[in-house]
């Protein structure tokens, strides 16, 4: 009984965050920043889960996030840029080599499962390393797919150095909502099955586990090709977003903002990595956008500090701020639910129950 | 001899920056021996060296400026390792590397603001940025330098750790940081110290490194930072003439795939050359097992 | 005496470079026995357990379980030259078994440690919850689909027993390690009764529990040795709980064998006096 309303609860939320986004975009403009940040937000949630797998979940520190979302998008621009576009995209390439396009859905599928297999052939010999070797590890294969897929002679299939475009992209905020929604559901199944409890035990005590008949090369891997396949997918998803790629926007810097995203939503909470997304999606990209700007005045008083970069200079800050002193993040481990709010709210005022439970959801 | 004209300059090049990751390396592996932490920001306390050159020169005469380099960047190593690196002592080891690419983001962001994201064209130092001809290939004179700069400055360092009583308390604090703590050792000036040398060295490191590349980026740090780092653990993590051997080796292999019309993949192949060392012989060419107690 | 044989140590030696910690060590048990392995600290005893349960491979020598050969190994590669060790090729040419714990684990050996590693983020439940992942017949995508559903209804019936068993039901959803030593080192014992043992090995159980405790364990390793059928081999440093219980006793000292017999013979057998107990026989 318990555990049906809680689901009610839960699905309820879900439908609910949905028709609030419908709604939105019909009542704000397109172009407003708003979407902007939910689409990334929604997109680097996926990823920001995906990495907190590893990192939060199974104890495995790996930094090839970048990389993967790059064998994801490039996966899915190469099978989707329709036949007629080709000879405009790989002018420099006669057309490339792959002369078919498939539907968007399984494209996107396609970029999780070469990732996953990149993982899995990666993992074999780096998952033995330990902590800080195994993060340089994966941050090396991460630069050198880059470089690969940045090679001429590959270019009739990745187009080189050049940009990928003409692939079909999404309007509908709704659209990345739901690949990025469906895809951290199935993690959480995932950590909250018997493999989950697993991969916990692996990240509290290596050698308790093993001794306790968990096989670590095999569940080590298993979380590493999981992992990567959902990166492949939202890399495909960022493609969509961006309209075109390019091998060199996935640097390592790139994966360093997920693990600050992470981190700042709390490393071992999906719920925690789904805010600490949005957050900084939203400052980085809106709400200190005014720091940029040169000509603001308070009164007459101008602000001289204010200039392009300047954003990025108190976001980093920021972030140093939660790192140094709260460590835990948002969320710490702990999970955002109803059944949480709930709970809070009956410490608070013991007597007012479950009305202020939904009240409070935003 | 015409095969030779047509590879010195590469061969030369790789020696030369070769020496110049070898700085930047002796930075890592003394960080890595004591705190077990991968420094992320080194690499972007190298790249800032090279900022406050640009600007130093424009308001004062070389020399001074060369002084200040080395002193500024000596107090931003110390600075970053007392503000972001000493409240995390006792915290787990993911925790201190995830400040450090913290601090390594907020510097390169720093260096965007002030540099408004454009190449600032590093200064020409006298004598050091001068022309020469040997064998019939042309060069500038940093690249005769620094080789030999780099092994002097290491033969100093290795004797300074050998019989000074501060190098003794480092020796000893890789070795064993608690029980070196129990015995009385000042483990936090010994730390600050790895610091200092690692500054100072990146800051030399910097002046010469610039000197052959033409502009400083803010992520110019990065790469050259990374490459260091796998030249250290390519000699041993831990081990200052491993450091140095790793970074001979990678800047000269990193030139020869130059020369041969890879470019593309000189970066990849350090990267390569990484995950085989880790894979093959984690311990490096010089480091030492260490067991796992159950 | 022919009785079925659980464990047999064969000529085990482990060195670690020049150090030998485990010297020719031969040993049995059989089953249904309760058999203890003492000995001074620094003996070799937990490096003894450390190599039946896979997490170092020997040096030399072979381990049988039930009567196969489970582990094996001889001087290779740096070992070759250094080995001070017996018997250094008598297993030369023979197959090396070397496998990782969970293999060790599968076969129906559980172990506990000295230094308790529970899984410290984890509640009490969830602790043993995790040892039943071992026999699982769900793959990973029938366990996120929730196809299992059966199956992971029966490892938590099975879980919330072992709870009772040990007692620890009250304190069920507390995290592991916020319960007191000796509880901890209880909740240990369960975890590894959840992985369905037939053999037990129990490093140092006792370890930092006063006397009353020390009595209770010792009636809980008897009770549970009865309940599950096991054969169970253990470090103990508390003489009283190793006289009461062991049916047979090892003595280690150096590396070596110095002794081997039932308490009784134990007690009077002036090496391991000399040795072990020295001169504070009331111990």
């Amino acid at each position: 009984m318990k555990k049906r309303t809680k689901m009610i609860w839960n699905i309820g939320l879900i439908a609910a965050l949905l028709g609030l986004l419908f709604l939105l975009e019909q009542v704000v403009p397109s172009s407003s920043m708003l979407f902007m940040v939910l689409k990334k937000g929604a997109i680097y949630a996926l990823v920001a889960v995906s990495m907190n797998l590893l990192n939060g979940f199974t104890g495995l520190f790996s930094l090839g996030q970048a990389g993967f979302m790059l064998l994801g998008a490039y996966t899915y621009a190469i099978l989707t840029i329709p036949a007629e576009s080709r000879a405009s995209v790989y002018q420099y390439f006669d057309g490339g080599i792959v002369q078919f396009s498939i539907p968007v859905p399984l494209a996107l599928i396609a970029g999780g499962l070469v990732a996953a297999v990149f993982a899995y052939l990666i993992g074999l010999p780096v998952l033995r390393l330990k902590s800080d070797y195994l993060a340089i590890a994966t941050l090396g294969f991460a630069e050198i797919i880059r470089a690969v897929f940045q090679w001429d002679k590959l270019g009739p299939l990745t187009n080189g150095s050049n940009l990928l475009r003409s692939f079909p992209t999404f309007q509908s905020v709704l659209y990345p909502f739901l690949v990025a929604g469906i895809c951290i559901g199935l993690i959480v199944l995932l950590i909250n099955s018997t493999y989950g409890r697993a991969f916990k035990a692996i990240r509290d005590d290596e050698i308790a586990a093993e001794a306790m008949g968990i096989n670590l090369a095999h569940h080590k891997r298993l979380a590493f090709v999981i992992s990567s396949f959902f990166a492949g997918i939202s890399g495909g998803l960022l493609a969509m977003y961006q309209t075109t790629i390019q091998a060199s926007m996935f640097k390592s810097a790139m994966t360093y903002e997920i693990l600050l995203i992470v981190v700042i939503g709390g490393i071992g909470s999906i719920t925690g990595s789904c805010i600490g997304s949005f957050l900084f999606i939203a400052c980085s990209e809106w709400w200190l956008r005014f720091l940029d700007n040169e000509n603001l005045y308070i009164g007459d008083f101008h602000l001289t500090l204010l200039r392009p970069g300047f954003r990025k200079v108190v976001f980093s800050i920021i972030i140093m701020v939660i790192v140094l002193f709260y460590r835990k993040g948002i969320m710490g481990d702990r999970e955002f639910s109803v059944e949480a709010v709930r709970r809070f709210f009956l410490k608070r005022f013991k007597k007012k129950q479950t009305a202020e439970g939904g009240a409070s959801n935003e | 001899m015409d095969w030779i004209t047509k590879n010195l300059p590469y061969l030369m090049a790789g020696i030369s920056v070769g020496g110049q990751y070898a700085l930047i390396a002796i930075g890592y592996t003394m960080v890595y021996g004591i705190l077990r932490l991968i420094n992320f920001a080194h690499g972007d306390i190298f790249m800032v060296a090279g900022l406050i050159m640009v600007y130093a020169v424009t308001v004062m005469p070389m020399p001074l400026a060369i002084l200040l380099v080395i002193v500024a960047t000596v107090a931003l190593g110390f600075l970053v390792e007392r503000a972001a690196y000493k409240p995390l002592r006792s915290a787990p080891r993911m925790s201190v590397m995830i400040s450090a690419i913290g601090v390594s983001y907020l510097l390169q962001n720093l260096a965007l603001y002030i540099t408004g994201g454009l190449s600032q064209q590093y200064p020409a130092i006298p004598w050091l940025s001068d022309t020469v001809t040997i064998l019939g290939a042309t060069t500038k004179r940093v690249t005769l330098v620094t080789p030999v700069l780099t092994v002097v400055l290491v033969v100093v360092l290795v004797l300074l750790i050998k019989y000074t009583k501060i190098g003794m308390a480092m020796r000893a604090a890789s070795r064993d940081f608690e029980t070196s703590q129990l015995m009385g050792i000042k483990i936090n000036s010994v730390i600050s110290m790895t610091f200092v040398i690692g500054s100072f060295l990146a800051a030399i490191g910097s002046m010469l490194y610039f000197t052959n590349y033409t502009g400083v980026t803010p992520t110019a740090g990065a790469m050259p930072g990374l490459k260091a780092f796998v030249a250290a653990v390519f000699g041993g993590i831990g081990s200052i003439p491993g450091a140095v051997i790793g970074a001979f080796i990678i800047g000269i292999c990193e030139n020869i795939i130059k020369g041969l019309g890879w470019t593309t993949f000189s970066d990849a192949f350090t990267f390569a050359l990484l995950i085989v060392i880790l894979i093959a012989k984690p311990t490096g060419l010089f480091g030492e097992k260490a067991i796992d107690k159950v | 005496m022919s009785k079925e044989n659980v464990l047999k140590v064969e000529n085990v030696t482990m060195q670690f470079g020049g150090v030998i910690a485990v010297d020719n060590l031969n040993l049995e048990v059989n089953k249904g026995e309760i058999v203890s392995l003492i000995g001074p600290n620094g003996a070799g005893k937990t490096t003894a357990f450390n190599v039946i349960t896979g997490v170092y491979a020997p040096s030399n020598g072979a381990v049988y379980y039930k009567g196969n050969k489970i582990i094996q190994n001889h001087p290779q590669g740096k070992m070759k030259k250094l080995y001070r060790g017996e018997n250094p090729v008598m297993y030369t040419g023979h197959k090396v078994l070397a496998p990782t714990p969970d293999k060790i684990t599968a076969l129906g050996i559980a172990r506990t440690f000295q230094n308790i590693r529970l899984f410290k983020s984890q509640t009490v439940f969830e602790n043993i919850l995790i040892a039943k992942h071992l026999r699982r017949t769900s793959n990973v995508f029938t366990a996120t689909f929730r196809l299992n559903a059966k199956e992971e209804a029966r490892m938590r019936a099975e879980a919330e027993e072992l709870l009772k068993i040990v007692d620890l039901t009250d304190v069920r959803d507390e995290l592991a390690t916020s319960l007191p030593y000796g509880k901890q080192r209880h909740l240990e014992i369960a975890r590894a009764l959840a992985t369905q043992p037939e053999l037990l090995l129990l490093d140092e159980p006792a370890a930092g529990m006063n006397p009353q405790e020390t009595l209770e364990l010792t009636e809980f390793i008897g009770r549970i040795r009865d309940e599950f059928g096991l054969t169970i081999f253990m470090i103990e440093h508390h003489m009283d709980l190793v006289m009461e219980i062991s049916d047979r006793i090892y003595v280690l000292d150096f590396g070596k064998t110095i002794a081997e017999g039932n308490p009784e013979e134990i007690r009077s057998n002036p090496r391991v006096i000399e040795a072990y107990l020295g001169g504070a026989q009331d111990e």
